[in-house]
């Protein structure tokens, strides 16, 4: 090889990268040129009033705003809180109404923008961890209320916001745009096919809009949008999700793993006061529930119930029929079955060997439709790391399952799982050693084992 | 010193009877502050399963118990010796931390007969002045059993405790105990089921004529949602009550009735390492202005406070009295004087219950309360004692709480300590062994009581409380006689053996031997400031915004478990604050 087509050879690479180079400026400059995302940044709000101000307080529990845009231990609203994103981590913003470090100079306009249309005053596009795609669904005069409740009842903070924790060029944010072009809706309310059912519609409202259950519920796609935002996009819609290592169950009515068997009076139950009868609610909907859900109106409540109920199964399931033959065995003392012996040790005591656990205090295990899902990452954290059930509005106490970390192996818990999954008629697949071991080293999140109430919590969380 | 922003009021110790008070005085819109000396526990992280059930730690080691190295009581058993320390934990445990005992109660959860609270009154028109020895000095309460009805209820109610009335309005009910008083309504919750050994001493004892009835429990026989709205769990009969934390949320305990609501209430503050060592007073002697603490980092701190509640343990709260110079101390040579009056214990006995392999007991199956069955006939003055030369009494229980195999494997007599017999001995008796014990009330003597003491101070430079106790004729007398019967119950339960733990005449009060932890006495209420150092409101006669509660007010001491009592006289007094004492701050009683 000569000189000669050794420079024609690097002369073509040189092309190629101006190229690419000029190419990457232009579809910059297009995000400049053609922000779009509509709305009209100089709106100004309606005057506040009282009412005004107390339904958007209502709302921004709707939202579920101060889950993220408060840290623990932080002042409400003045964000700093960690998320752990695919591409590193991001931090919540300070939204209270600080003229400096918050949001006190926004318009009316540019507060609608970033809510419904995730689009912040100077124009950039905001990760998607804030759920505007969920909440441009979200009305007027909500977002009214929102912005007068944030602005004249949320006492302003004076906190500069965490930068991100994000690796350039990923850090670039004119990217974003065009991921919001591609994926983030239209702002309009919902359209429901409801028709004459106002809990129905209200359900619709707050399930798709400011609950932005979806989030969480509903799959990603490879480029990490919903898989779809409503129910006319397909049963993809709240049929199952993860969010930080744990699952987020499907809320259509599949019936083993779904809502399918849980009736209107128990999903009330669970948002109210995160336990029912049978169930219990661990890891990240607990703050869900404590943020937000417990202070819904029981009449929201109910909405939300049914309108999920209305949701057909996305995979055909039978219901789980309760099978006697594992307490029979276990009270006989034949624990030949694998696990058998690890469950009676470790879990019969609160869960009792008919797996029926006490109402309200420790959940049922038989029929449990996390444990009839597809993934057991839920549970697989839930006995390594233990959890705490959340506060409910009716239901001050917190009940804690221990953390199995330490004391059992990935083998054991592989065992006792594929145990659980398999017993009194559930119909969950075997759990593997190494499935235990991806999340065994995870952080735990918080304190699982503790309180809300807990001095201790305040402290910084020990490293596992 | 550091000086704190004033509140409405400083609770002193965060166990039952603090987390009492600080409820009932926050929900009167009250600011209130408690100070806890130890650390903030809770069932989770700290008594989850399995770790709650380490026998070596808890049973043994006293994890939960107060550090005596830092401070503990001095014991002599007459006014001539000189008291030593109680260095090793062995006749009574002393609380320590959030929840203080009643996180390593067993839950035992009885009412007073109505005559214990008009005991000197009753027993002096039963049986005559003369009958009772010249130095016993027992006392009346102040309040009547049917003025303290509601509160014993409020308390079972916040407890969930488990049972069976026995007097319902009056009316007699078969399976409960006949000899109560009467109770409005029934136990919150049903018995716990009976454990194999309370079924074997129950039919024992019916076949002897008695009416056994399961032990009220405030180990929870079923989940269960209080007043306050918090859930208990249902106890499983582990067998780690005693000396342990409840993993299964089922033991009440403030943890579990109480702090979920008040931890969260804007008005309540709980500070925890935070020793109080003195209650201050005004320049007039009559009136608190707060209390010193020492906290974390060792330094002084004055609390300011309009009503200081005294909730710490029974023997502190005397301790904190004497520091603080409040009321006048008792001498034992004049038998004047209130605080460190009336010091008293319980006496118990035991029988131990040995059958063949045929008979499983299955011990560890046992609960602190629930599952255990009772007799009351040979309690307070449900008998005539005339014949017997001895007042008081108590009841008589047949089960176990447990099958720990350190503090509960139950050897025949005559087995070695070690080795080869030892062991076949524990393996032929663990499964088929269970007991039959009495409970028994101790009376109050002028010999008998708490000062300071002259020799020893505790980690602060404070004088340590000096307790001086032994056992008089009365209790010999008392325990013989019930141990007997527990004796004829036992041999009734066709044993293959039975073995017998009891104190004779004679026997000096040993401080290795476990019995109870209810020790009593010492800040006593009554009706009359000459003979009492708290009205019948648990109100200090001398310093009207003092309240001293629990067992430190008991006149003497009855044949039950104390906790029930102690939780009503705390609900009795938190009514007379909110209804009578916020609205003109005084003395309830005039002297």
């Amino acid at each position: 090889m000569n000189a000669r087509s050794r420079r024609r050879k690097g002369g073509g690479l040189i092309r190629a990268v101006v190229v690419i180079v000029v190419l990457i400026a232009l579809a910059w400059l297009a995000t400049l040129v053609f922000r779009g995302g509509g709305g009209n940044a100089s709106a100004s709000a309606p005057a506040p009033n009282d009412d005004l101000i107390k339904q958007g307080e209502y709302v921004a529990r709707l939202g579920d705003c101060a889950a993220c845009h408060t840290a623990p231990g932080g002042k409400p609203f003045a964000g700093g809180l960690p998320i752990a994103s695919p591409v590193g981590t991001i931090y919540s913003t300070n939204i209270t109404p600080d003229p400096t470090t918050g949001i006190g100079h926004y318009t009316y306009g540019q507060f609608e923008r970033a809510v419904r249309r995730g689009i912040d005053a100077e124009g950039h596009t905001l990760y998607p961890a804030m759920p505007y795609p969920s909440y441009a669904k979200a009305s007027d005069q909500d977002i009214q209320a929102l912005y007068a409740y944030l602005m004249h009842k949320v006492a302003p903070v004076e906190q500069v916001n965490h930068a991100e924790g994000i690796p350039w060029p990923l850090s670039m944010r004119w990217p974003l745009t065009y991921w919001r072009w591609l994926f983030a809706p239209k702002v309009s309310t919902v359209e429901t096919a409801a028709t004459g059912d106002a809990a129905l519609a209200r359900g619709q409202y707050l399930v798709e809009g400011l609950g932005h259950c979806g989030a969480c519920h509903t799959p990603r796609a490879f480029t990490l949008q919903e898989k779809a935002l409503t129910p006319t996009d397909g049963t993809d819609y709240l049929s199952g999700g993860a969010n930080d290592n744990w699952v987020a169950p499907s809320l259509r009515g599949e019936l083993a793993s779904g809502l399918g068997s849980v009736n209107e009076e128990d999903i009330v139950a669970l948002l109210k006061n995160g336990r029912s009868e049978r169930s219990a609610v661990f890891g990240g909907m607990g703050e869900v529930i404590e943020h937000s859900t417990r202070h819904m109106s029981d009449e929201d409540l109910a909405a939300i119930a049914h309108f999920l109920k209305t949701l057909p199964p996305a995979r055909q399931e039978n219901a789980i029929t309760y099978d006697e033959a594992t307490r029979k065995a276990l009270t006989s003392g034949n624990v030949g079955a694998t696990g058998a012996q690890l469950y009676v040790d470790n879990c019969a005591t609160c869960h009792r060997t008919d797996g029926h656990g006490y109402g309200e205090v420790f959940p049922a295990l038989a029929g449990n439709p996390v444990l009839n899902g597809p993934s057991a990452d839920s549970a697989i954290r839930l006995v390594l790391h233990g959890g705490t059930m959340p506060v409910g509005r009716d239901a001050p106490a917190q009940f804690s399952m221990p953390a199995f970390r330490d004391r059992l192996s990935d083998q054991q818990i592989a065992e006792i799982l594929t145990f659980v999954r398999a017993s009194w008629g559930n119909r969950g697949d075997e759990v593997r050693a190494p499935d235990v071991s991806r999340l065994r080293d995870l952080p735990p999140t918080g304190h699982p084992l503790m309180t809300g109430y807990d001095p201790r919590a305040a402290m910084p969380a020990a490293k596992p | 010193m550091i000086r704190m922003k004033p509140v409405d009021v400083v609770i002193v110790g965060f166990g039952w009877t603090g987390a009492i008070m600080g409820m009932e005085l926050t929900e009167a819109g009250l600011n209130v502050l408690a100070l806890e000396r130890g650390t903030y526990r809770d069932t989770s992280p700290d008594f989850t399963y399995p770790h709650n059930a380490d026998e070596l730690a808890y049973g043994i080691r006293g994890d939960l118990f107060q550090p005596l190295a830092k401070e503990t009581i001095t014991i002599r058993h007459a006014l001539t010796e000189t008291a030593v320390p109680y260095r090793q934990y062995g006749s009574f445990l002393l609380g320590n931390n959030v929840g203080g005992a009643g996180i390593h109660w067993n839950g035992q959860h009885y009412r007073p007969s109505p005559e214990d609270l008009v005991f000197e009154s009753h027993n002096r028109q039963r049986y005559g002045s003369k009958f009772m020895p010249d130095d016993m000095q027992i006392q009346d309460y102040g309040v009547t059993y049917d003025e303290l009805e509601p509160f014993l209820d409020q308390f079972e109610y916040l407890c969930g405790t488990s049972g069976r009335a026995g007097n319902l309005n009056g009316e007699i009910k078969e399976g409960g105990n006949p000899f109560e008083g009467a109770r409005k309504r029934e136990y919150p919750n049903p018995p716990v089921a009976d454990n194999y050994g309370a079924k074997l001493f129950a039919d024992a004892a019916r076949s002897r004529g008695y009416k056994p009835f399961p032990q009220p429990s405030s180990n929870a026989s079923r989940p269960y949602t209080n007043p306050h709205g918090v859930r208990l769990g249902p106890c499983n009969l582990c067998g780690y009550c005693e000396r342990f934390g409840c993993f299964m949320y089922s033991k009440a305990s403030p943890q579990t009735t109480i702090l979920p609501v008040l931890m969260r209430k804007p008005n309540f503050t709980l500070r925890t390492q935070s020793h109080v060592t003195r209650i201050n007073l005004d320049n007039t002697g009559k009136r608190a202005t707060g209390v010193t603490y020492i906290d974390a980092q060792g330094q002084q701190v004055e609390q300011p406070a309009d009503l200081v509640i005294v909730a710490a343990f029974q023997m502190h709260n005397v301790r904190l009295m004497l520091l603080s110079g409040i009321g006048t101390p008792y001498d034992p040579n004049t038998g004047k004087g209130v605080i460190g009056k009336n010091y008293a214990y319980q006496m118990m006995s035991n029988v131990t219950v040995f059958y063949d392999k045929d008979v499983a007991i299955n011990p560890f199956i046992g609960a602190g309360s629930g599952g255990n069955q009772i007799i009351d006939e040979f309690n307070s003055d449900h008998f005539d004692h005339g014949p017997h030369g001895f007042i008081g009494g108590g009841y008589i229980l047949g089960g176990q709480t447990g099958g720990r195999p350190i503090q509960q494997l139950l050897l025949p007599p005559g087995t070695p300590g070690w080795g080869e017999k030892w062991k076949r001995a524990a393996k032929d008796s663990y499964l088929h062994t269970t007991g039959v014990q009495s409970h028994g009330s101790v009376m109050a003597y002028r010999d008998r009581y708490l000062d300071l003491d002259p020799t020893y101070k505790d980690s602060f430079g404070l004088p340590l409380l000096r307790l001086t106790f032994d056992w008089h004729d009365n209790e010999y007398k008392m325990t013989r006689f019930l141990t007997d019967r527990a004796q004829e119950i036992a041999d009734a339960m066709k044993p293959r053996q039975t073995s017998q733990t009891i104190r004779k005449a004679g026997d000096h009060y040993d401080v290795r031997q476990y019995q109870t932890t209810h020790t009593t006495g010492g800040v006593i209420q009554g009706a009359s400031p000459e003979t009492s150092a708290l009205n019948r409101f648990q109100q200090s006669w001398n310093v009207h915004n003092v309240f001293v509660t629990g067992a430190s007010a008991f006149p003497q001491n009855l044949g039950y478990n104390p906790t029930g009592l102690i939780g009503g006289l705390t609900y009795m007094s938190t009514k007379a604050i909110r209804e009578t004492y916020l609205k003109n701050p005084g003395p309830l009683v005039q002297a």
